[in-house]
């Protein structure tokens, strides 16, 4: 009986605690504008805006609602506002069509942005043409989940990044779509957080960019032909699973650039098509393992500056060239892992080849360190040089190869 | 004219030779598809041969068999036909039976396994290339009375433009370090057609390494559709050219 009284009474505490309104806005209900419900609304309203065109100006959210737009009502800045400002813990903006922010070389406009709360929830959007798109700022488990931002930025000193989170912890990005930005997606002191399952392609710069951001995790994206690739600098305890690099070409575009990482694995990745598929500086005990790369002008890169970089059974198909470095001192490990240009043979059919490869062809270093003999590639006398080469290593750094090359490519 | 082209191309189809060759082609061409795992590898054997087998076999061939038809041509300079018109002849004979040789022993397996871009210009490459050979043989063959000199002179030829042409740009490469060598580079490619050849196919075969720094001025130029149109018209001219020379040579030739 006791047990019953206290479930009443606590069902009426918590119904008192979530009686919570839901203001209707829109052209034919009591709420005309955004500005005029924001300010009827208490903490834990809800706003259903219906279909429409809202000039509101800067909408500032400083108390924990819920926007939520049917059939995606616009909210246009004008090109001189920052759309939609959240500044209370536990707003969720949904459903909304985001378009025209304010462009400005002073202030980060953004077509939402987040400033210093936590547990905000930013869904279903569809943002174009805004300066930033989605900006974080101090904000702490935030979800940014399946928004679609398209712009169409032009130069880069005038464009904003897609998703750009500075300062922040904990955050979920996952399922967006990025295109036509600078950065699609950038990270600075950004910790333990993950991105998921996005989409970014055709930016000006870079697909996504990491900055001083350590133990984060992306899985599963898509970075495709994007201006410069992926860039990944000065952090550590990165974790890169499962993604897609594809298409990225040009002199300083890499399918992944890692500057001053530690720590970090890069497991069952694809690189496809990318003028280098990972270029490495500086970089220190990263597992490499699973990644596939196909077409790559140079699959790797990886400078006299790395350390403890174990590549290990990954496939290495139709690149123009597997390995390049600029030193003769290896401190990383290469072993087991298929490379299609490998000729050597199996006696004791083991499936593991019986002599070293080196990925790291006589032509790579020369290009290396004078690019315009690239002219030269695939001729007779640049084929003769390389199997002298192979047979008599001189110019090519000699503990750089794989000791237990596979004889048939991985099931990756 | 058609006659003796006639003539010639059926003279040239029944040599033993030739069928060798293309036979050779058409089991090289179909082994290297078959044995490497991904048809990519298989094209760049294939280009080795486009680039190496295809214009020693076309020069010296054509050649020897301007020399061994040296009683022909006698006999053909009496009948009331220009000189002009007897050397066409044989250059058309010989051209065609040349590129008809190419095209069924690599032009056949390369569209049956690679039969996109890359596989396109590969076959374009490789007819341009038999023509542009059997032209210099036949310039060769003009100047030189003595056949074994004529042969050696050919072999010659082929090698200085597979080998050492290259040789020396790899030493002005590196001479020329320090400098903005690649536009220079582009011009001096011209003067090779074995060299205009290759990068035109290495355009479609390793586009993505290509797209860095000097890859990037070299895709500028012959990416582009002037640039494809320059390559073709040097190409052609590499062919004009010779034969021109030789034409002019054999005018006045004393038989």
């Amino acid at each position: 009986m006791r047990k019953e009284i206290t479930f009443t009474i606590l069902y009426f505490l918590l119904s008192f605690l979530v009686n919570a309104k839901t203001i209707p806005v829109g052209a034919s209900k009591n709420c005309h504008t955004i500005q005029q419900a924001l300010q009827l609304a208490v903490s834990g309203d809800t706003l259903m805006i219906s279909k429409g065109n809202y000039h509101e100006k800067n909408i500032l959210i400083n108390k924990r609602l819920t926007l939520i737009g049917i059939d995606y009502p616009v909210l246009d800045g004008d090109l001189k506002y920052e759309v939609v400002s959240i500044k209370a813990s536990g707003t969720s903006v949904q459903g909304f069509k985001i378009i025209r922010s304010g462009v400005s070389s002073m202030e980060d406009y953004a077509g939402i942005k987040i400033y210093n709360c936590r547990d905000v929830v930013i869904k279903n959007n569809i943002l174009e043409n805004t300066f930033f798109g989605i900006y974080s700022q101090y904000g702490t488990n935030c979800t940014i989940e399946k928004n679609k931002l398209t712009a169409n930025q032009t130069e880069e000193q005038q464009s904003g990044n897609g998703i750009h989170c500075w300062k922040s912890d904990s955050m979920r990005i996952i399922g967006n779509y990025v295109t036509g930005h600078r950065d699609g997606i950038y990270f600075e002191f950004v910790t333990n957080s993950i991105i998921w399952r996005n989409e970014s392609e055709k930016n000006l710069r870079y697909g996504l960019h990491f900055m001083f951001s350590s133990n984060d995790s992306y899985i599963s994206n898509i970075f495709k032909n994007n201006g410069a690739g992926v860039s990944v600098m000065f952090s550590h305890d990165v974790k890169m699973i499962h993604n897609y690099f594809e298409e990225n070409w040009g002199d300083g575009s890499y399918g992944i650039l890692l500057k001053e990482i530690s720590d970090g694995y890069i497991e069952n990745n694809q690189f496809k098509k990318n003028t280098v598929g990972i270029y490495m500086e500086g970089t220190s005990r990263i597992k490499m393992t699973g990644n596939v790369f196909e077409k790559n002008g140079w699959a790797m890169k990886i400078q006299a500056s790395c350390m403890d970089i174990n590549v290990t059974g990954n496939n290495f198909m139709n690149n123009t060239f597997d390995m390049a470095t600029n030193g003769s001192l290896v401190l990383n490990t290469f072993n087991g892992n298929y490379w299609d240009k490998y000729e050597g043979y199996d006696l004791n059919r083991d499936r593991i080849g019986d002599v070293p490869y080196r990925p790291v062809s006589m032509y790579s270093v020369i290009i290396e360190k004078n690019p315009p003999a690239m002219i030269l590639f695939r001729s007779f006398i640049t084929t003769l040089l390389d199997k002298t080469e192979k047979i008599l290593p001189s110019l090519t750094p000699e503990n750089f190869k794989d000791a237990f090359p596979l004889m048939k490519p991985l099931r990756l | 004219m058609k006659k003796v082209i006639k003539y010639v191309i059926i003279d040239i189809l029944r040599n033993k030779i030739m069928l060798a060759y293309t036979a050779f082609l058409l089991v090289l061409s179909f082994s290297i598809f078959s044995l490497e795992d991904n048809s990519a590898k298989g094209l760049l054997g294939l280009l080795n041969i486009i680039l190496i087998i295809v214009p020693l076999v076309s020069i010296v061939f054509s050649t020897i068999y301007v020399y061994n038809s040296a009683e022909f041509i006698e006999l053909l300079v009496s009948q009331p036909l220009k000189r002009k018109t007897i050397w066409m002849s044989l250059f058309t004979g010989l051209a065609t039976s040349m590129v008809l040789a190419f095209l069924l022993g690599a032009g056949i397996p390369i569209l049956i396994y690679q039969a996109d871009i890359t596989g396109m210009m590969m076959i374009v490459i490789g007819v341009l290339l038999s023509v542009i050979f059997v032209a210099i043989a036949m310039l060769a063959a003009v100047k030189t009375r003595d056949k074994a000199k004529g042969i050696g002179i050919a072999i010659l030829l082929w090698l200085y433009f597979s080998l050492l042409f290259d040789g020396f740009v790899l030493f002005l490469v590196f001479q020329f370090s320090d400098y903005p060598i690649e536009k220079l580079m582009v011009a001096v490619s011209m003067f090779n057609p074995l060299d205009l050849a290759r990068i035109m196919i290495l355009l479609k075969m390793d586009i993505s390494a290509l797209m860095g720094y000097t890859g990037a001025v070299f895709k500028d130029f012959f990416g582009t559709g002037t640039g494809l149109l320059l390559s073709f018209s040097v190409l052609v001219c590499w062919t004009i050219i010779p034969i021109w020379l030789s034409i002019k040579k054999f005018k006045t030739k004393d038989l």
